[in-house]
């Protein structure tokens, strides 16, 4: 069946299957950011925003996203370049698997909590699993994007 | 230094957090065939029936394959240099499973759908056998997990099936029996470490195409493209030369991802079938079908003189290697090997034991290799001789544990399978790290306890911890330097990263050897067509080793300019001054840029490149100690870690944030063993932990604070003076966590993980009067 999605702020046309996931259709138009992980909604790297809210891609389907609008890091590049640096500069970065998807669902908690505090951010970011990094680094450099922006 | 010892962005973390393509799935070809496994319902099985027509009849398969396809070729999946240390104990497809979730047939069609429905259309029928699920019943069983007369070892490792046995060892230093009997105090204890699974986020990945001349080319998601290269050419009988490997951008990889595992099937499908063809395992495969961690079992007796004078460490181990016995005896040996050379001081030492086959998921490599469950015994056990001696756990160490300058002969007899070296610790300061690990959490505060209300106790634990730097004249690493025009590098190195950063520190290395800016080094790894040979990321080697090749050729390229700076002043290279930018002599003066092009298009005209490489003679220990302070919940056993103090020494930090990155993750990954962890299985010998909700990892609401800092140290043989630092943050958790819970409540937990239910139960024991 044909779906309409608003993917990224552009009009698409998929022609998906009624079990199809919506990872696998948008993997499919080579949205690369958007990962496999844990096939269960366990881990997050497979986050997608619909119509804005975090939602895990691996167990939706993409029938569901009919009309309605899928955002991923794609269509926030600078936002991931922004936040990329201050990966860099605390040493945040390893493997990089989780990082598209932790850059998404920042942006969210940005929309939705205004001046998160410590707390906000972890409990914000808990179903985003990182087995590389220990969270530490991603935290201070997470905190320090949002104090920069902040500031501006 | 400009460039080492500097906290340098990633090379490669701004393009992957915006999403570019880059692991081995993004490149998959878009037409590969999906390949399904048929997997084993059964522990242990003989397949006496195995009907494939109706499965390849359905329209869209395009070959199912079973083990009536292949010769029986033994290999190991191991993913060693060669000749491996591991049995070669496993087929391509055999007609015997081994394990719930082994291999039994395999499909390729044209997409996902077609393929499950095609696994459901073979025909099967199984003998099933009683399985081995009890590790520590499985030597001399009358039931043998292996009994194929192909299966043989490549030396001698203690390998015999017909006892079960995948690996068995023995050494000794001095007279145990004789120093025990000596000792005015003695501790005697068992252990146990359990499975822990990798979950590295991206799932293990690999695909193959045929190239357009006609050369087998897989992309897969691997800690060792040149061993894989090696088994594939070995399990299929596929000449070397026509298969190249790729390693793309790797999601995590902990051990996991050093041997092979899709990439056997993949291989065979695209070479018969012609067509590209692709794998990734579900995460109930990457649970049930890869492997763990080897769960042991430690009899430790440790015998010390009312002094506070450690004499004596007996050991004895039983380590459960599953259906096949990849890194079996070497995971075994670095239980003791990366570990007890800490009490350097003792009269004598006994380790020995058996690695036995069970019918569970194989167990393999996995950060820390041993040496995370050695230490959680050894540093365990030390804790409970100090409460014996009634001597403060910090002041035992730092009395009996090694330091700069010393040496253990366990480093001589014990190496990696074989005969070890023997060396002297060049850098230690282990002094520093227990000195300042003890300042920071203010152990002569807090230590043991402190009652902050009704029901809830603080208090402290630690544990010391060694590693090593790769595996001294086994592995090798070789690194390639291009200087191209306009002055920049390019860097080829078969060092693989995995996400720990290996491709940037390595740039680093090349930077400060070049005497340039990390930005005109561009890094490519790892290709076994393009880039030189390097034995894989394990066993700690790729600072130490990979970044001795990279230190050596990026001396030698320096020293290549300045050769053809020479000769364009025509004067004697000695006469030449370079500092990376402009080379003179007298009044001559030529920048790198324009030599450069000068070599390309004007005069003298050439390629400099040079290829060098290093392998390591010794191993120098990274050292720390690992402190934590908690909170426990003496009415739930709940325990909240408040902080965890590590004082590393692992030489000069190439990158000093990466390498913090390195230890946080490995403390993490270690508080998860010691905390919850657990691959369990049913008594049917199911996996119970075969999902990410059923076996889960540290959140971030589990973490609150980690204090991570370096001592000043230097390995003189290490690249600017660094060793390796990948595992060493794995090992002191749960024994520091241990020590820390017995601190608080008294009781001694020593089987992994230390759940709230045990603490609960072992405070009522107490309170009973018992244990």
């Amino acid at each position: 069946m044909k779906i309409n999605v608003l993917v990224n702020g552009q009009k698409k046309i998929y022609d998906v299957l009624p079990d199809e996931y919506l990872l696998d259709t948008l993997r499919a138009d080579h949205l690369y950011s958007i990962k496999r992980g844990c096939d269960n909604s366990s881990c997050g790297v497979c986050t997608v925003l619909f119509d804005g809210k975090p939602v895990q891609s691996c167990s939706m389907l993409s029938m569901k996203a009919d009309g309605h609008s899928i955002t991923t890091i794609e269509g926030h590049q600078d936002e991931a370049k922004r936040l990329s640096e201050h990966f860099g500069h605390q040493g945040a970065d390893q493997c990089g698997y989780c990082n598209s998807s932790l850059a998404l669902t920042v942006h969210a908690m940005k929309t939705e909590i205004e001046k998160p505090t410590e707390e906000d951010i972890k409990e914000y970011l808990v179903g985003n699993l990182c087995r590389c990094t220990g969270y530490e680094a991603q935290h201070r450099a997470i905190k320090l994007c949002l104090e920069e922006e902040d500031e501006k | 230094m400009k460039v080492v010892n500097h906290a340098l962005p990633s090379i490669d973390g701004k393009g992957l957090m915006m999403g570019k393509p880059a692991y081995s799935d993004d490149l998959a070809d878009p037409t590969s065939l999906i390949v399904k496994v048929l997997r084993s319902p059964h522990p242990y099985a003989k397949i006496t029936k195995i009907d494939t027509s109706k499965a390849s009849a359905l329209e869209g398969v395009e070959i199912v394959l079973t083990y009536k396809d292949f010769d029986r070729r033994p290999f190991t999946r191991a993913g060693q240099g060669y000749p491996e240390p591991s049995p070669h104990d496993k087929f391509v497809l055999d007609d015997h499973v081994r394990y719930i979730g082994d291999e039994a047939a395999a499909v390729a069609a044209i997409d996902l759908k077609t393929a499950e429905k095609a696994l459901k259309l073979i025909d099967i029928e199984y003998e099933v056998l009683e399985p081995v699920l009890d590790f520590e019943t499985a030597f001399e069983n009358k039931i043998l997990v292996h009994e194929e007369p192909e299966i043989h070892d490549m030396f001698p490792i203690g390998f015999d099936p017909k006892k079960n046995l995948a690996a068995a060892y023995h050494m000794h230093v001095g007279d145990v029996d004789k120093s025990l009997e000596e000792s005015e105090v003695i501790v005697e204890e068992s252990f146990y470490t359990q499975a822990q699974a990798h979950v590295m986020l991206e799932p293990h990945t690999v695909n193959a195409r045929i190239d357009y001349q006609g050369r087998l080319v897989i992309y897969s998601s691997t800690q060792t493209p040149i061993h894989v290269r090696r088994i594939i050419s070995q399990g299929l009988d596929y000449p070397l030369s026509k298969i190249r490997v790729i390693k793309p951008r790797v999601g995590g990889g902990f051990g996991g991802k050093q041997a092979i595992h899709g990439e056997m099937l993949v291989s065979a499908v695209t070479l018969r079938t012609g067509k590209p063809s692709k794998m990734i395992y579900t995460r109930k495969e990457v649970f049930e079908s890869s492997y763990s961690r080897h769960p042991m079992r430690f009899d430790l007796r440790l015998g010390a003189m009312k002094d506070g004078t450690l004499k004596a460490i007996d050991c004895w181990v039983v380590s459960d290697t599953g259906a096949y016995g990849e890194h079996a005896l070497t995971v075994f040996m670095v239980a003791a090997a990366k570990v007890f050379p800490l009490y350097n001081k003792v009269d004598s030492v006994r380790f020995h034991g058996n690695v036995v086959y069970t019918n569970h998921t194989p167990a393999g490599a996995y950060r820390g290799y041993g040496a995370i469950q050695g230490n959680f015994a050894l540093e365990s056990a030390i804790d409970m001789l100090c409460h014996k001696l009634d001597v403060d756990p910090v002041e035992f160490r730092q009395k009996n544990m090694i330091k700069e300058t010393e040496t253990s002969p366990i480093f001589k007899i014990m190496g990696e399978g074989t005969e070890g070296i023997e060396m002297f610790m060049e850098s230690c300061k282990l002094d520093y790290c227990v000195k300042r690990g003890s300042e920071l959490v203010k152990w002569k505060e807090k230590y043991p306890r402190k009652q902050i209300s009704n029901s809830k106790v603080k208090a402290v634990g630690m544990a010391i911890a060694m590693q090593g730097s790769g595996i001294p004249y086994i592995d090798m690493a070789a690194a390639t330097i291009k200087l191209n025009d306009d002055g920049f590098y390019n860097l080829m190195i078969g060092a693989t990263d995995i996400g720990q950063g290996s491709d940037t520190i390595l740039a680093q290395i090349a930077a400060e050897a070049l005497g340039t800016t990390l930005d005109k080094v561009i890094v490519y790894s790892s290709d076994t067509d393009l880039t030189p040979y390097d034995t894989g990321a394990y066993a700690s080697s790729t600072t130490y080793v990979s970044g001795n090749a990279v230190l050596k050729a990026g001396k030698e390229m320096r020293q290549m300019i300045v050769d053809e700076a020479a000769k364009v002043f025509k004067v004697e290279p000695d006469e030449v001054e370079y500092d990376g930018i402009i080379l003179k002599s007298g009044e001559q003066e030529i920048t790198l840029k324009d030599l450069s092009n000068r070599l390309f298009y004007n005069e003298d005209q050439k390629q400099l490149q040079i290829t060098s490489s290093y392998y390591g003679t010794k191993s120098p220990p990274p050292f720390m100690a690992g402190f934590v302070e908690i909170d426990l919940d003496i009415e739930t056993g709940e325990v909240d870690i408040i902080d965890y103090v590590s004082i590393v020494d692992c030489g000069t930090t190439i990158n000093p944030m990466l390498a913090k990155g390195q230890v946080e993750g490995g403390i993490v990954q270690g508080i998860g063993m010691a905390m919850y962890e657990e691959v369990l299985y049913s008594k049917s010998g199911q996996l119970i932990t075969n999902d990410m909700m059923n076996y889960r990892i540290p959140t971030r609401r589990e973490i609150h604070n980690l204090t991570t800092e370096f001592a000043d140290s230097y390995e003189k043989s290490g690249p600017y003076g660094a060793k390796s630092v990948g595992e060493i943050g794995i090992d002191t958790p749960p024994a520091a966590l241990a020590n820390a819970i017995y601190n608080a409540v008294g009781v001694r937990i020593t089987t992994l993980p230390i759940t709230p239910e045990k603490i609960l139960m072992a405070i009522k024991e107490l309170e009973k009067g018992g244990k």
